[in-house]
């Protein structure tokens, strides 16, 4: 069976999430298997958001910053 | 983008200038504006035109490495984002033939028949930012250069290096598109080079050579890289570290030899040169990049004549010390590449300063035809109301459209809880979509908004304006990115982009239904400034901001201003510095908004931007004023290291004290005959680890005054790499020209003082005749460099943090080279790093034009997505106020306990607070935990979803 991975990604306003927008321009590909939250900065993550997020089905975890 | 969204920053692009009429403060400019052939308020720049133009040109931007089409952006951030027609290479233009890009662009943007215009505008000040040109391809030929394919620039390799550039990063030889094994950096192409008539040092290829071989070295981990030198310049704040931390993590070769030649043998690249010790090598290269030069822009003449200014001897615009940013017409002003070469934090300090220079040419009509957008008052009624979101699916023409169904997001999203209204857009971002929002918001009531488009980072001010003008509070927005981060990235797989656009917006209504309305903060500012320090940068920092019409309380702890500059007596450029420095002091001493205080120090500063509170301590007791900013202009001081047995003879000198000496009567010079100088005495790995910067200019300065006053005196400067960077250099050539020796060492074999009697004697190694020479001293100077003052205890008392090497550390090196961490502080002069004179006054002028601007606002507005504590939850325990980076969280006192409180002036918004607080008493506004997690629950739905298709793809 293909193992199809849920995984969420926090990434910080300033850079990663600036990264995946500039991966979009240059029109890069990636698997579709995240969903993504912006927060300001990546100390906003209280470990309490990793937790939920595993609880929510996330097999994987993203923290970008 | 900053500038780019301004309203009050007008940006004319394909202009020239033609014309310049009237006198400072009253200009007249005619400009002659080339057609783009598109017009940019239609353009969404979605990019269809360039998929669908058939023409393909060679890609310049990209350093002609690959082809563009005639219908094109040079690259995605470029401002204004609006694409244009290539008219020399249109098939439409030239032949008649084509019209694709006109039949597919959505919007209708092009136009064809587009005519150059004429323009005249009235403006008061000149400010002259024409950059660099580029070095004659002729020079580069000398090196193989266009007949030998691996001989690069590197201009070529810094495209090349650029992940979304011609090769996506890929390093590869254009001969056979193999990765090079061996690299050769070449510098001082096209500089320092009287062959092809640029003298100078270009100032910048040592760092960016240094940049570039470290970022070929990680796309290509085996490859050798060797740097040919003639002098490592690495002379700018922390660049030494840099460089030597560069050389050691990817182990380059440093060798110092010009190499005169390169010639193909094979599918090598082969070097012959000379090295120090007088042997001649032959080396093979795979490729070989050149490090060229900044020239002088190659319009500057024509625009010379057209103002009148006087160009440099190079073509570059002739300043002096004592005013960098000015040309010699009152009104017109220079700053970056073009006033000399630099890199960009010079060029950032130098454009700031003419901000502050313009300022004060205009502060009698500041703000008068300043644009103010007006908004109409907040609905609160509606904004009351139980959360109705609208959601809106951009199309993006076809760039979301052709991968994402947004038909099906749109009728998935009409369906999510709390949504009122759902719709799909073409283009959200067009005007025509804008008004049809606040339309859209009135008719349904909306009072929270889901945009499903691009990216909140380029696109969310401008629907939060919208928001605003349809009577919302801005913070009530959310956006899902749809394009960016989905239809751009899984073209490949349009059903998944489709169902992670639907699981983007349903977690964004999720956040939407927990926003709540923001209040952007205002506090008042008081309009004065505190300058700290009254030496040349204070002293030119609070005379600009005096001009610019706010008050100064101007704080010197000695009895005389002045600081360092009162020891210097002479200047490359031939001016006086002291009577810079005595005008400089009378004008801020009989200025009427500086108010000097002498023999005086700071000895608290608390408060926050806008509004700060110092206590002032002289010997008649403490004084407490009331401030806006505060500019740090503290100094450095002379090192005087206990080495080379400085102090212990009146034979051994600093430089400062040379420059005594040449002021007056010079008895000791007088009497010696050989002069010997140090470079480098106690810096660059001796107790100071850095370079100064200013050193080696200062010898070449004083070595040229001694030979004019003594021709017949030998005269040796020992160094271990010149720096005599910029315009400087001709100075160093001139010293050699007038007979002063320079002899170089090595950090392995610094040259030491040998005692004979009551001579002294310099041991040198010389690596051509490979032996140690003596050489008699009878004088002895030493370059001592500088040290940082006393920034400890300020450092503690502002709550910004200083350098490993004690100087100031600046917000943001390139971006806000004179701001520091906490808002309202602002540094320049030896505060902020060793620099010569020139560099210090435009430096004093950036600090000020950067404090001036909350004193011209007076208010400071901060962004509503700052932290707010919970009074109630809060226990005091202090962790948020220690770990706190801008200094934003302060503990008072409520009743008898302590709490935590924001303050919102200086806070950022980045949310470590609330992410360790243990009680989660700290609320982040437009992050709110509840927001965050009721996002997480939303994403479970789709966690959840995919679980139950495998299951049931599995049964």
């Amino acid at each position: 069976m293909n193992f199809n991975p849920k995984i969420l990604s926090f990434f910080c306003h300033w850079c990663c999430y600036a990264a995946a927008d500039s991966a979009g321009v240059a029109r890069y590909k990636y698997p579709p298997n995240n969903r993504v939250v912006r927060v300001m900065c990546t100390g906003r993550i209280d470990p309490l958001f990793i937790v939920e997020a595993f609880r929510a089905g996330a097999d994987g975890v993203l923290v970008g910053g | 983008m900053e500038a780019g969204r301004s309203p009050n920053i007008e940006i004319i692009t394909l202009a020239e200038l033609k014309e310049l009429s009237g006198k400072a403060g009253h200009f007249k400019a005619k400009l002659f504006i080339k057609p783009r052939y598109v017009d940019p308020q239609k353009c969404t720049a979605c990019g269809l035109c360039t998929t669908y133009c058939p023409r393909e040109v060679i890609d310049e931007y990209n350093e002609g490495l690959v082809y563009t089409k005639a219908a094109r952006i040079d690259y995605p951030q470029a401002i204004p984002t609006t694409y244009y027609l290539d008219a020399k290479a249109c098939l439409r233009m030239q032949h008649e033939s084509c019209q694709l890009c006109a039949n597919v662009c959505g919007p209708n943007a092009i136009v064809f028949d587009q005519l150059p215009e004429e323009r005249e505008i009235e403006v008061g000040a000149v400010v002259l930012t024409l950059g660099f040109g580029r070095i004659p391809q002729e020079v580069l030929e000398k090196y193989g250069y266009g007949k030998y394919p691996d001989v690069m620039t590197s201009m070529e390799i810094e495209r090349m290096t650029c992940a979304s550039g011609p090769t996506e990063g890929e390093i590869i030889r254009p001969s056979d598109f193999t990765h090079p094994q061996r690299i050769a950096f070449l510098q001082c192409i096209g500089s320092r080079d009287v062959t092809c008539d640029n003298g100078y040092c270009s100032s910048v290829c040592c760092m960016y050579a240094m940049k570039e071989a470290s970022v070929v070295k990680e796309h290509l981990p085996e490859a050798q890289i060797d740097l040919f030198f003639m002098d490592i310049r690495t002379q700018g704040k922390g660049f030494d570290e840099a460089f030597n931390r560069a050389v050691e993590k990817y182990g380059f070769g440093i060798i110092y030899a010009r190499v005169p030649k390169i010639d193909q043998v094979g599918r090598k690249l082969a070097l012959t040169y000379v090295t120090e010790d007088g042997k001649s090598h032959r080396e093979f290269y795979d490729m070989v990049v050149l490090s060229v030069g900044l020239d002088a822009p190659k319009d500057a003449e024509n625009l010379a004549s057209i103002l009148g200014i006087e160009l440099n001897h190079y073509g570059f615009a002739q300043t002096r010390t004592s005013s960098p940013l000015e040309t010699n017409v009152p009104g017109i002003f220079v700053a970056g590449a073009f006033q000399g070469p630099k890199d960009i934090p010079e060029s950032v300090v130098q454009a700031q300063g003419v901000a502050a220079r313009c300022s004060e040419l205009l502060a009698e009509v500041r703000g008068e035809e300043a644009i103010l957008k007006e908004f109409p008052p907040e609905d609160e009624e509606l904004e009351a109301l139980e959360p109705r979101v609208g959601v809106f699916v951009c199309h993006c023409g076809v760039n979301i459209a052709s991968v994402v169904d947004v038909e099906d997001v749109t009728r998935y999203a009409a369906n999510l809880p709390g949504v009122v209204h759902a719709e799909d857009v073409l283009y959200s971002c067009s005007q025509d979509a804008l008004n049809d929002l606040v339309k859209k918001i009135k008719e349904h009531r909306l009072n929270r908004v889901v945009i499903a488009a691009c990216s909140p980072r380029t696109h969310e001010p401008l629907f939060q304006e919208t928001l605003k003008e349809a009577g919302l509070n801005p913070a009530l927005i959310e956006m899902a990115n749809i394009r960016d981060q989905c239809s751009w990235v899984h073209y490949f797989d349009p059903q998944a982009a489709t169902a992670k656009a639907k699981d983007q917006v349903r977690m964004a209504v999720a956040k939407a239904l927990r926003l709540k309305p923001l209040e952007t903060q205002k506090v008042k500012v008081t309009p004065s400034a505190l300058v700290i320090g009254g030496g040349a940068a204070g002293l030119q920092a609070a005379l600009s901001i005096a001009e610019q019409g706010y008050e100064v309380h101007l704080v010197e702890r000695e009895r005389e201003l002045g600081g360092n500059l009162r020891r210097v007596t002479g200047l490359l450029s031939g001016e006086d510095p002291q009577k810079i420095l005595e005008t400089l002091i009378k004008q801020v001493e009989s200025h009427k908004r500086i108010r000097v205080y002498k023999e005086t120090t700071v000895e608290n500063i608390s408060g926050y931007v806008g509004n700060f509170t110092s206590t002032l301590r002289s010997q008649a007791g403490s004084e407490i004023v009331n401030h806006g900013v505060v500019i740090i202009a503290t100094g450095g001081k002379e090192h005087r290291p206990a080495l080379w047995g400085l102090g212990e003879e009146d034979k051994i000198l600093t430089q400062l004290d040379l420059e005594a000496e040449l002021a007056g009567k010079a008895s000791k010079i007088a009497r010696a005959r050989s002069i010997v100088m140090i470079q480098c005495v106690g810096s660059r790995g001796q107790d100071l680890k850095y370079c100064s910067k200013l050193c080696c200019q200062q010898a070449v300065k004083n070595a040229l005054r001694l030979k004019k006053r003594y021709p017949k005196k030998d005269v040796y400067v020992l160094y271990g790499n010149m720096r005599t960077y910029g315009f400087s250099e001709d100075a160093y050539r001139e010293a050699r020209e007038a007979g002063v020796i320079f002899l170089r060492f090595t950090p392995q074999k610094r040259p030491e003082l040998i005692k004979k009697g009551k001579s002294l004697y310099v041991k040198h190694y010389d690596a051509l005749l490979g032996e140690d020479l003596l050489i008699p001293a009878d004088v002895l100077v030493l370059s001592v460099g500088i040290a940082p003052g006393d920034n400890e205890e300020l450092s503690k008392i502002i709550k910004a943090p200083l350098t490993s090497d004690g100087f100031f550390l600046e917000a943001h090196v390139k971006l806000m080279p004179v701001e520091l961490a906490v808002d309202g502080v602002y540094v320049c002069g030896l505060a902020h790093g060793p620099k010569p004179l020139d560099e210090t006054l435009a430096q004093a002028r950036a600090a000020a034009a950067k404090a001036t601007i909350p004193l011209a606002k007076g208010y400071v507005e901060v962004a509503p997505i700052v932290s707010r504590v919970d009074q109630q939850k809060c226990i005091g325990c202090g962790i948020c106020a220690d770990l706190c980076p801008y200094g934003a969280i302060q503990m008072i006192k409520v009743g008898k306990r302590k709490k935590a409180e924001t303050i919102t002036a200086s806070c950022k918004g980045c949310g470590i607070c609330a992410s360790h607080c243990p009680v989660f008493a700290i609320e982040m506004g437009g992050f709110t935990d509840e927001a965050i997690l009721a996002q997480i629950e939303a994403f479970g739905d789709f966690a959840e979803k995919e679980s139950q298709e495998e299951a049931e793809k599995a049964a």
